[in-house]
């Protein structure tokens, strides 16, 4: 095993805490975005799919990179947007008022 | 370089962190939703300036393209969907995630030219392969299921978990064999038809109501997919990103079926081998009293508080803002209005906060099952609008009940309670509740947007 497997398990072992530490505060009311917003965070694996594409050389390498940038981008792009549409809506009185014409 | 990368990757996770922690609150919320997103085009910013030196022409056209149409793509169904729709919206953005995710790992097998890949790659290659096709096909069927392209109903048929065992053990033998023998092609691309096939199968049998608990589910698999992904091509960002969202989703699952009351085990694979069975008892003599729009108008209208109790049949019937109109012209007449939000209230947990948020309603009107419950004994009026199960006094008296043991609002504490329901019918679960038939119920059949926009012309002739 190498020394750099070594760090990459250790950063995987904290994030899981971390991950798991972060939500258990969330109340229900929160569930849905907070589903949508962590979906959005996974879409770094557009990061992934840029890194498959930059090298490819062949067509079927090409084709595979287009098509994992593409489903990243949505991911990432559709799940911060629906994300933000939801939590627009979470107001509190005082600035319901204000937007009310 | 290579430490300016750490460092940016870095920034990027904590973040990620940070924004996670913002939604806890719903006033923080939005804000971290921008905080995640700004992590995201930092690390993607930075990817592509760490890769303008190794991009081939053909690579940089197809990111651009991909990206562009990717993003048109995603604006546009995140904009567009209805806000009752949102549950599918979710399952679909995860799904190509968990796509993307198990086309980066085959692609870097490729790479090897069916050389067999060292462990340190090959496993977690294998992992986001299998797991991201399972995220990928599952939540499609979850869509199809929520969106009604087919039947939301659980789809069994016999031998199912002996084929479903098989479908299992043939991505096994064929992820030992991608690990231990070759690494070509075909054996991985089978891998990943294979595992297209099991997310299919492992979500046919699963009701369209548990759907919400399985989205949660995949989005957890497919952050574990990201997370593998990032070991096969030794990426910090997508180990940590990955990896938060697949703890973060796990305990989001659990705390969902905690809510429904039942196993995340009873929801999988509840419906395997069991026909679905009709426990429906018969009314018998029972009676069932129905008022006037103008009675149920006075009460409303005279009461010192009123709690509301939205369900799922107020979502379809797209009420939610004539029911804050109900609840503004009671509050000008001096009546305490709340909310009472059940857990699992609408397709899935705080759904129903975003619906009626969406109306406008203030969410300190909106109070959860807990803060509530207590109050209903208080309340002049329990107003429940297309909600059943989760008022159903069986949950909590009769141990024979499916939903026994799920927790459930104390409406039936409170000095009147008033159904808004289209007819007798059941809820999801095909139960019936006996407190439609309490001597202090009163119901108004019919359409819940109609009932309700009758009920606010009566509480304004009040």
């Amino acid at each position: 095993m190498s020394a750099n497997l070594i760090v990459l398990l250790t950063y995987f072992v904290l994030a899981a805490f971390v991950g798991f530490e972060v939500i258990s505060k969330v109340p229900t009311i929160l569930h849905t975005p907070l589903m949508s917003g962590s979906n959005a965070i996974h879409g770094i694996i557009l990061v992934g799919a840029l890194l498959i594409a930059a090298g490819a050389r062949t067509p079927l390498g090409l084709a595979l990179g287009f098509l994992a940038v593409l489903l990243a981008s949505i991911n990432v792009v559709g799940g911060f947007v629906v994300t933000d549409r939801m939590l627009e809506m979470f107001k509190g009185r005082g600035e319901r008022r204000e937007r009310q014409p | 370089m290579i430490v300016a990368t750490d460092l940016v990757y870095l920034l990027a996770a904590v973040l990620f962190i940070l924004g996670l922690r913002f939604l806890s609150s719903p006033r923080g919320a939005r804000r971290g939703n921008w905080v995640a997103a700004a992590g995201m085009v930092l690390a993607v910013a930075w990817t592509v300036v760490l890769l303008r030196g190794r991009f081939t022409v053909g690579g940089i056209v197809v990111s651009a393209v991909a990206f562009c149409i990717g993003s048109v793509v995603g604006t546009l169904g995140a904009r567009r969907v209805k806000m009752t729709a949102m549950p599918q919206m979710v399952a679909m953005f995860n799904g190509v995630g968990g796509g993307a995710a198990a086309l980066v790992a085959v692609a870097e097998l490729l790479r090897l030219h069916g050389a067999r890949p060292a462990v340190a790659t090959g496993f977690p290659s294998v992992f986001a392969i299998v797991v991201g096709g399972i995220s990928f096909a599952g939540s499609a069927i979850a869509f199809a299921k929520l969106q009604e392209l087919m039947t939301g109903t659980p789809v069994t048929y016999p031998g199912q978990q002996a084929v479903n065992a098989v479908v299992g053990l043939v991505i096994l033998a064929l992820a030992v064999g991608v690990l231990a023998v070759s690494g070509a092609p075909l054996l991985f691309i089978l891998l990943l038809v294979v595992a297209l096939i099991f997310g299919v199968a492992f979500v046919l049998p699963i009701g369209g109501a548990d759907m919400p608990v399985v989205i949660s589910l995949l989005n957890a698999c497919t952050g574990l997919a990201v997370a593998a992904s990032g070991f096969v091509v030794s990426n910090f960002a997508l180990i940590v990103a990955g990896t938060l969202v697949g703890a973060s989703g796990t305990l989001l699952t659990k705390l969902m079926s905690d809510a429904m009351g039942r196993s995340l085990a009873n929801i999988l694979f509840g419906a395997f081998g069991r026909p679905q069975e009709a426990v429906l008892t018969a009314a018998g003599d029972r009676t069932v009293r129905s008022g006037t729009v103008e009675d149920i108008a006075t009460m409303l209208a005279y009461s010192r508080s009123v709690i509301i109790v939205p369900g799922y049949g107020l979502a379809v019937a797209q009420a939610q803002h004539v029911v804050r109109e109900l609840a503004d012209q009671l509050e000008a007449r001096g009546v305490e209005v709340q909310y009472a939000i059940h857990p699992v209230a609408g397709r899935m947990p705080g759904h129903m906060n975003v619906l009626l948020a969406e109306a406008n309603v203030p969410y300190e009107q909106l109070r959860e099952m807990e803060q509530i419950n207590g109050e209903f004994k208080h309340a002049d009026v329990a107003l429940v609008v297309g909600a059943n199960d989760v008022v159903n006094p069986a949950a909590r008296d009769q141990p024979g009940s499916p939903i026994y043991g799920m927790p459930i609002l104390n409406v039936d504490e409170a000095q009147h309670i008033v159904f808004l329901k289209r007819s007798m019918r059941p809820g999801f679960a095909g139960i019936d509740n006996a407190l439609l038939y309490d001597p202090k119920t009163v119901m108004l059949f019919g359409d819940a947007k109609e009932s309700l926009t009758r009920l606010v012309a009566a509480v304004k002739a009040a």
